[in-house]
């Protein structure tokens, strides 16, 4: 049955979906601009685009988030009007989220009947879609156990989990958003092993991502996004990565980062047998040793969730810890007096915290209040009797974005009207500038657009260049094999080995993420 | 890049909540067979027809100032303070002390003793919420509110035994000496050739909450404690990365907060009873939700929505007075109020966005700034 329907609808040969001239605006901001698309059955096609380039918008349109303000969806040849996620449903269309919408402490079949229970009596439609999900699972090959509780299985499984809900209703066209930010190489290449398999049984693929490798590797075709614009779509055969990302950015850009080859000198941060509880009592860091010399970038690689954000943070001042940890020599406390965020900019400890959006900035502060947050105790930003120097602030923010090409280059603007990628220059200008002795940078580039990359690896680079350690966590292996003149993998809350970028690959490093130990692998 | 211009946001949202709240309230009137028309010409009258009326009308409003002030500084930090009415409860109790206690040689150097007492008092009774709430996590809102009932009991308490004068029969304190009178706007006025009425409650202490709006306002926009604040406000784990302590911010807000409340007892004990009696607090400490809601938690909102809040209790006791609708139904006007401007703010507030949405959309460029 599920192979007949494709080899007639290739005969037919109308696209699985057709957009036509869709535009959407949110107030003064033109999100989508006249896009046309066709997506051709039984093919994997790839929408890649910066963050902001309107990829989710078109995608919230398709499922019935939003609206369109103009342009008609075609599926199948027949034009639809999805006014909501029932539609987008009914007219075949799954979505599989970046963040999952999955009960947690429900099992894989109670999730995937979830809103699709048929009848009042949970036990036969548990039954039916018991059998229903053992036939996708063989026609697909995707292997979940109906039983197991979603908690106690693994991220890659869960998405799985997504996948198969969509399937359960029927979905014919598969659209997956960033569907690799939170998987270790091997689940990926699982992941993409699977939708390969999906494209074979004749499914319709929608691939949303900013990662060029993934677009080459498993696309039939691309679209490349821009400004809420389709600058082109091409055959992906026929095209390159450097191509792609020129039609991204809009200009050349340089994908790899130029630096010459680390000096490291006397070690700046210490860190010995490092122990982090959460709120609930679960260890997060598991002693953790590690040493980051000035003038060398240690990269943290790992799958996110494995204590990497507790390292940064209890380095950083926002959690207690034990253990010790000394910058040049000196101790540092890790719990009490003295072990806040103050203290350790004090310290000499620079940090860009990893969400940006909810630590980094306050995001209803201008421009100008949030070049100060951390540093508002600082001399040069207080005047007499407890009150700020707002000119000297605001004075100070006009230096750094001009140094930093933050655009638009507004100290009045708020945090929250900058782009992802100006952000996060705010905050790298304020923490870099302040010319620390180590700077901690989680994510540097998470949801930032090319162009501002390229600048931000420039900057840590030169600070690198400047004699200062850099204690690097990613969960972007490219930009940890770009930057890193050590790479140390995290799992479970524990340091799983070191190695040289250049005498490792991305095989070995998926291994250690995934827990092998370093002889296994 | 706001949704709406500024001016909307703060000028029309509240406008137009005032007017449904108004609609609705002569509908209500008229369904008990009134005519809302006089009635609202009466309280207009009552209110501001008169320096007898404004005097009452800015009596309350600065009641409403301090409470206001207090639960707009605490809302900067994210604590919704809901204990204003047993703070200011306590404030009362900071005034009689001071001024029962100590023979002040002038009113002036009674002020700022009971000033300064009022707002230790009532700094006192929200530091216990606010320790609980920083160290233990207990929502403050749960513990303001208990806290209210507590302070009721313990100035029942104090008035009944402690502080009652021998042989009195009211559970109230002795009147404070001639020396602690306040100067009522009348006696302020005069000199400069104004004629303000003798009978109104409204005094000097007008002139302090004014100077605590003023001071509120430096202390949220210009100094660093109010940049902490905000920041903790916005944000608790920017705070953390900023090295601000959640404890200590949420003291001090607290402290604050509680301290401009109880210091409200220098407009009703001091200024007006001159003497502490019981339910001194009248519900402003409630009432000052509202304004700091209606006020948008800025000083200068707040300050208006005293006097709009003053003008509605004025108004409300002359309608109660002249004409056969219910003093329970002034109630039912200032709940709608409240309920207008405060809790149904979205119901307003997201059709005219999308009003000033649909107005933009023609122009490609935005106009706003």
């Amino acid at each position: 049955m599920a192979g007949a329907e494709p080899t007639e609808q290739r005969v037919t040969a109308a696209p699985a979906i057709e957009l036509r001239g869709i535009s959407k605006a949110f107030g003064p901001v033109q999100a989508n601009k006249n896009i046309s698309i066709r997506v051709m059955p039984g093919t994997i096609h790839g929408i890649i685009g910066e963050n902001g380039a309107g990829k989710s918008t078109l995608m919230s349109i398709l499922y019935g988030f939003y609206k369109a303000d103009a342009g008609d969806i075609l599926i199948h040849g027949k034009k639809v009007d999805i006014p909501d996620s029932q539609a987008a449903i009914a007219a075949g269309i799954g979505m599989v989220f970046q963040h999952f919408k999955l009960v947690e402490n429900f099992t894989v079949l109670e999730n995937i009947i979830l809103g699709a229970e048929g009848g009042g009596l949970l036990r036969p439609s548990l039954a039916k879609a018991r059998r229903s999900l053992l036939e996708l699972e063989r026609d697909y090959g995707l292997n979940v156990d109906p039983d197991s509780v979603i908690e106690e299985i693994g991220v890659g499984k869960q998405q799985r989990v997504e996948i198969l809900k969509a399937l359960y209703r029927e979905a014919d066209i598969l659209i997956l958003d960033e569907p690799t930010g939170v998987l270790t190489p091997a689940e990926a290449d699982q992941l993409f092993r699977i939708l390969r398999r999906l494209r074979d049984e004749g499914k319709t693929v929608i691939l949303i991502t900013h990662k060029l490798r993934e677009i080459m590797e498993i696309t039939d075709s691309v679209s490349v996004m821009r400004r809420g614009e389709m600058t082109a779509t091409v055959r992906t055969a026929e095209t390159g990565p450097e191509e792609l990302a020129e039609l991204m950015v809009g200009r050349k850009v340089l994908l790899r980062v130029d630096k010459a080859p680390a000096r490291p000198g006397k070690p700046v941060l210490e860190v010995r047998d490092l122990r982090v509880r959460d709120g609930a009592g679960v260890e997060r860091l598991r002693g953790i040793d590690l040493e980051v010399r000035a003038g060398e970038i240690l990269g943290i690689a790992g799958v996110a969730g494995n204590g990497q954000s507790e390292l940064l943070e209890v380095l950083g001042g926002m959690r207690e810890g034990a253990g010790a940890v000394s910058i040049n020599g000196r101790a540092l406390p890790l719990s009490g007096h003295g072990a806040d965020g103050q203290a350790r900019r004090a310290d000499g400890i620079a940090h860009v915290p990893e969400d940006r959006q909810r630590e980094g900035l306050i995001m209803a502060y201008h421009a100008w209040e949030n070049i100060a947050f951390g540093y508002h105790r600082d001399a040069r930003f207080c005047g007499a009797g407890g009150m700020m120097n707002h000119a000297e602030m605001r004075r100070d923010t006009e230096d750094k974005m001009a140094r930093f090409d933050v655009r638009p280059p507004d100290p009045w603007l708020t945090a929250k009207n900058f782009s992802g990628g100006n952000q996060q220059k705010i905050v790298v200008a304020r923490e870099i500038e302040r010319n620390p002795d180590l700077l901690l940078i989680g994510q540097p580039t998470r949801g930032v657009d090319i162009g501002a990359i390229e600048f931000i690896h420039q900057q840590i680079v030169a600070l690198r260049d400047a004699g200062k350690a850099i204690l690097l966590v990613s969960v972007e292996l490219d930009e940890i094999f770009s930057l890193s003149d050590r790479i140390a993998v995290m799992f479970d809350g524990q340091i799983m080995g070191e190695r040289l970028p250049a005498e490792t690959d991305e095989t070995e490093l998926g291994l250690l993420m995934a827990g092998m130990s370093g002889e296994a692998a | 890049m706001d949704v709406m211009p500024k001016w909307a946001e703060v000028v029309l949202v509240p406008l137009i909540s005032l007017l449904l709240a108004a609609i609705l309230s002569a509908l209500v009137i008229l369904g008990i067979g009134e005519d809302p028309v006089a009635a609202v010409t009466l309280m207009v009258d009552g209110a501001l027809g008169s320096t007898y009326g404004w005097g009452y009308t800015l009596y309350y409003a600065t009641n409403f100032m301090f409470t206001g002030l207090a639960v707009a500084v605490a809302f900067h930090a994210r604590l919704f303070n809901i204990g204003g009415e047993g703070q200011a409860m306590l404030g009362g109790l900071g005034v009689a002390i001071a001024c029962l206690y100590v023979p002040w040689p002038h009113w002036s150097l009674a002020l700022i003793a009971a000033t300064i007492s009022a707002g230790i008092f009532g700094a006192a009774w929200a530091a216990l919420p606010a320790w609980l709430q920083a160290k233990r996590g207990s929502h403050i809102v749960i513990t303001t509110i208990m806290f209210n009932f507590i302070a009721a009991a313990v100035l029942n308490y104090m008035l009944v035994t402690a502080m009652r004068p021998e042989g009195a029969m009211d559970p109230a304190t002795e009147r404070f000496a001639p020396a602690m009178h306040l100067p009522t706007l009348h006696e302020l006025l005069a000199p400069l050739g104004i004629e303000f009425s003798k009978a109104a409650p409204a005094n000097i202490s007008l002139l302090v909450a004014l100077a605590a709006c003023v001071l509120v306002w430096v202390l949220i926009w210009r100094t660093r404690l109010g940049y902490e604040i905000r920041a903790y406000g916005h944000s608790e784990n920017g705070a953390r990365y900023a090295g601000i302590s959640p404890v200590r911010i949420t003291m001090i807000a607290m402290l604050i907060s509680g301290g401009l409340a109880g210091m409200m007892a220098i407009n009703n004990v001091m200024g007006e009873a001159e003497r502490l009696v019981l339910n001194a607090t009248e519900g402003a400490g409630f009432i000052g939700i509202a304004v700091a809601l209606m006020g948008r938690s800025h000083p200068f909102g707040v300050f208006l929505a005293s006097i709009l809040f003053g003008f509605l209790y004025q108004g409300g006791a002359e309608l109660a007075l002249w004409t056969n609708i219910p003093r329970e139904l002034i109630v039912v006007i200032q709940a709608l109020v409240i309920l207008f401007t405060g809790a149904l703010d979205n119901m307003v507030r997201l059709p005219l966005e999308r009003l000033f949405l649909a107005l933009r959309r023609p122009t490609t460029t935005p106009q706003g700034k």
